[in-house]
């Protein structure tokens, strides 16, 4: 009887140690295939509810993790003044994913980028909870509200605010904005009724990569002749004395149609024009004139070196679309493109970092949005330096394109982004879109011309012309005299 | 002989010690698990882990009384267990549920019964003088949850609950322990009569077809609790009990093979009748597949998600209270195992199977020095119940062998089966405490009257 209790014991035991093998299976061998299924959604949940870095703007918080006192999920993210500063955090959702700063500052907000590793090695002796890093913005608050004002409830634009040596953002907004707590919030249910109201506003920016300041792209208009000028000056064929051709409508090339100046402004008192007066009245066809005779690769060059269809760095953090420079053109889509109508296309921060480019001598500086990540112990981890994005043209012709860009400030049409006591550099830009008569109101430029220290770029979409025009050169005005005086 | 004799001794303070060193662990985890979680550590924690600290000692000083030689492992040994699932069960619970509250007074209520065991039953062989009446119990028990009136219904596919007023039990859990009972009590009085009786085909020996009758009824019964209750678990654990007792009650391995062919084809057979049982192998081969994933019923969603747990716990775990065990279906009951696994890593799962193992071993150990063939039965049965328990569930949420739901013993949330396993280990230590004392060569010692073994079965209840 003896012996078959220890032969049971043997089967018994043989038991065990097949669920031990069974064990060892799942958590080690199988482990890694099990963690990275598509039905695990563990990672996820678990730095969702995980105490992320803070994102700060001038020492105060604009994005923290609160305690929620639930068990099950410790943490929910919170939005201070959350349609301010959206279209630059994002969200952060369990059922969406992330977007913004949220997604691509991810691994540092938690804690498990590289630079944090000692930190991390801390807390696991320390037995701390895991702590993510603070990432403090370039962001200046006061700035960023004023531009966010400055566009009216209920219209669509955009303001870039930089400082064109530094290539640092000082302020970027648009509009319609969102409140990210909606979608972060635990509530599902909540966060996919908001999803959904929001998703049906047109041109709201819930991702950076088609919408908002950094992805939509948009008709340019006349702020592309600052192109065209580059580009004529570059060429050799072309100085700043030169005379060109102002002729009141053009016919196009190989087309029945034709390309008119603007009729309400002064271009046709001259049928010739210089430089000056052309890009004072932004006039139409000395610029399509222009891009005829010197070619589409030409001009696209002299687009690509200002940043179009480029990327913008890797300092900005946001998804960014780089605008378009249309090839296989015929004569006519050419001249057409050359006044940032046909396909061309630019992002409002393309169009900023072009401006950038002219006021600091012809180098563009890379965008930068974060200006230092924190550890958890305060200890300064990360703190960019200004970096050089790409050389867009000479200082010479740099300098040229200030001189005229000021004169469109002083005499021009852009005269409403005067400051007073302060010169301005400016250009404005119209872009039709259709037959609806309404526009694409544009307006970048930069001050002080003899010292850029603060480039605005301003688009309001889908207005008629005298809203385009109020809200686009006199909120550049507030807003170089806002950071200027200071 | 006395030469061996006088080298046994109680071992109650090492027994002691390693309690303590139990009560550690058991309230250690809860304590981490609280501070793991940012709550402090409040008052229901002190009282919890104190009254259980105190009614751990008292079966201690019960067995100082009553059974100073039982095996000084089985206490601390359970008492760590179901410290641990204590601290598991109060981890799981939100704000909205109160099980580990519940699974504390189990506990207690469970240690109770335990010492009234260890305290009244001073002989196991008083048992068998219940064998009969057990098989009726049993009978009755197991047939009860189908009872109207009583019966709780059906509760996530098995009809094993009945009701009675506000708290619901699984008769069946107890009935381990009665057919236990009536098996060693049936086996070691006619273990002879089934070996010998009988005629002989070839080198197989078959009993006569009376002598067969308890198997059939094991086996019948087995079937019925898979037909009318739905309960593969609990089928497999009592036919594995009853082939275990057959098999060392004979000592006939082409038995307990016959056994094992009959549970397989009955298994089989259900998958083919019954649609429920089909799902769960489908859920078991298939766990992967979409369709069988995203499946309401009988789907492998819950079994994913626990691998996904265990996957995540890795070699060396979360952490008790850093892991997500929450997102597990049946997370404090059935899938335990996961959270443990999850949380505590494959080291701690180790070390609970490791203790598992050992509590089967001691069980093992008393059966083989019981000095009497119920006794061997009695202990090797209960025993090898807890080691089968251990495996169909563990090797089901490994995705060994199919998920069926049975408790994981001293873990699992679950009032019946903790007072169930409780009551198995007393019984247990009563048959070790029985084992290991030395034989009293003199038919009467007068000198240690209350010390003596009492060998009149009627005096083992009698009440000083």
């Amino acid at each position: 009887m003896n012996q078959a209790i220890r032969n049971a014991w043997i089967a018994i035991a043989a038991m065990f140690a097949l669920i031990l093998g069974s064990i060892s299976y799942v958590q080690v061998v199988d482990a890694d295939a099990l963690d990275a299924n598509q039905w695990n959604n563990r990672a996820i949940l678990q730095t969702f509810c995980q105490d992320r870095g803070t994102i700060l703007v001038a020492g105060q918080p604009i994005v923290q993790s609160v305690p929620t006192g639930s068990e099950s999920c410790k943490y929910q993210r919170q939005y201070l003044q959350g349609p301010l500063y959206a279209g630059l955090t994002g969200y952060y959702s369990n059922i969406f994913g992330s977007t913004g700063l949220e997604k691509s500052m991810n691994s540092t907000l938690t804690g498990t980028s590289d630079q944090l590793l000692l930190d991390r090695i801390k807390q696991l002796f320390l037995g701390q909870q895991p702590q993510g890093a603070s990432v403090e913005l370039t962001i200046d608050p006061a700035i960023q509200q004023l531009a966010y004002s400055l566009i009216p409830d209920g219209m669509r634009g955009s303001i870039v605010v930089t400082n064109p040596k530094t290539g640092a953002i000082i302020a970027m907004v648009s509009k319609p904005s969102y409140d990210p707590n909606q979608i972060a919030t635990q509530d599902q249910a909540a966060a996919q009724a908001a999803m959904t109201k929001l998703q049906g506003i047109p041109g709201i920016n819930l991702n950076q990569s088609v919408s908002g300041p950094t992805g939509n792209l948009l008709a340019p208009g006349s702020v592309f002749k600052l192109v065209d000028t580059a580009a004529a000056l570059a060429s050799g064929k072309y100085n700043k004395d030169s005379v060109l051709p102002n002729p009141a409508e053009m016919k196009l090339p190989g087309s029945t149609a034709t390309l008119p100046n603007y009729a309400g402004g002064n271009c046709y008192t001259q049928s010739q024009a210089t430089f000056d007066f052309a890009l004072e009245q932004s006039c139409n066809t000395p610029f399509a004139s222009i891009a005829l005779d010197l070619g589409q690769d030409a001009i696209g060059k002299q687009a690509s070196a200002f940043g179009f269809g480029q990327d913008a760095g890797d300092l900005l953090h946001l998804d960014y679309q780089g605008g378009v420079w249309p090839t296989n053109l015929d004569q006519a889509q050419l001249a057409q493109s050359a006044i940032g109508q046909f396909d061309t296309k630019a992002s409002p921060l393309q169009i900023a970092l072009m401006t950038d480019a002219i006021a600091n001598g012809g180098v563009e500086m890379k965008p930068s949005l974060v200006k230092t990540v924190r550890g958890p112990d305060l200890r300064v981890v990360d703190e960019p330096k200004p970096e050089v994005l790409r050389t867009s043209t000479t200082p010479a012709i740099a300098g040229q394109i200030t001189q005229w860009m000021s004169e469109v400030v002083s005499n021009g049409i852009a005269k409403g982004a005067a400051v007073p006591g302060i010169s301005v550099a400016g250009k404005t830009g119209t872009a039709e879109l259709g037959t609806s008569g309404l526009n694409n109101s544009w307006f970048t430029g930069f001050a002080p011309a003899d010292n850029p220290q603060v480039q605005v770029t301003i688009v309001m979409e889908g207005v008629d012309v005298l809203t385009g025009a109020k809200l686009t050169s006199p909120s550049a005005s507030k807003i170089f005299e806002a950071v200027l005086k200071k | 002989m006395s030469a061996v004799d006088a080298a046994v001794r109680p071992r109650r303070n090492i027994e002691l010690v390693l309690l303590i060193l139990a009560l550690v662990v058991g309230c250690g985890a809860n304590a981490l698990t609280a501070l793991n979680e940012g709550t402090s550590l409040g008052s229901n924690f002190w009282l919890e882990s104190g009254t259980i600290t105190i009614a751990s000692l008292a079966l201690h000083v019960s067995l100082r009384f009553r059974a100073k030689y039982a095996d000084p492992l089985i206490l601390p040994i359970v008492v760590a267990l179901n410290g641990l699932g204590l601290a598991m069960i109060h981890r799981l619970d939100t704000p909205q549920t109160d099980y580990g509250n519940a699974q504390a007074r189990w506990t207690v209520i469970g240690m109770a019964l335990a010492a009234i065991v260890i305290w009244f039953l001073k002989d196991h062989r008083t048992l068998r003088r219940f064998t009969y009446i057990s098989l009726i119990l049993s009978a009755v028990l197991l047939v009860l949850p189908l009872v109207p009136g009583i019966t709780a219904g059906d509760i996530n596919g098995a009809q094993v609950w009945i009701r009675v007023g506000s708290a619901s039990f699984q008769p069946g859990e107890v009935a381990k322990i009665t057919i236990g009972i009536f098996f060693a009590g049936y086996l070691s009085t006619n273990r002879d009569l089934i070996l010998l009786a009988g005629r002989r085909i070839g080198k197989l020996q078959l009993p006569r077809f009376r002598d067969l009758g308890p198997m059939v009824i094991a086996w019948l019964a087995s079937i019925g609790i898979l037909i009318f209750q739905h309960d593969l678990g609990m089928s497999i654990l009592f036919f594995g009990i009853f082939i275990s007792m057959i098999y060392v009650a004979t000592s006939r391995a082409s038995w307990a093979l016959l056994g094992i062919i009959l549970m397989f084809a009955g298994s089989v057979a259900a998958g083919y009748i019954f649609p429920h049982i089909a799902l769960r192998v489908d859920g078991w081969l298939n766990a992967f597949d979409p369709n069988v994933f995203g499946r309401q019923y009988g789907g492998s969603y819950q079994i994913v998600q626990g691998l996904f747990g265990m996957a995540n716990g890795g070699l060396i775990g979360t952490g008790l209270g850093q892991g997500r065990p929450d997102l597990v279906p049946f997370a404090n009951s059935d899938m335990i195992i996961a959270a443990f696994g999850e949380e505590l890593g494959l080291v701690g799962l180790f070390a609970i199977v490791m203790m598992y193992a050992l509590l089967v071993t001691r069980g093992m150990r008393a059966a083989i020095g019981a000095r009497d063939a119920f006794g061997k039965l009695l202990a090797c049965g209960l025993s090898a119940g807890i080691g089968l328990q251990c495996f169909v569930v563990i090797g089901g949420v490994t995705r060994l062998i199919p998920l069926t739901g049975l408790t994981t013993p001293f873990l699992a949330a679950g009032g019946s089966s903790l007072l169930a396993n409780w009551i198995i280990v007393a019984l247990l230590l009563v048959i070790s405490n029985a084992a290991r004392r030395p034989v009293d060569t003199t038919p009467i010692a007068p000198d240690e009257a209350s010390g003596a073994p009492e060998t009149i079965l009627t005096q083992a209840v009698k009440q000083r």
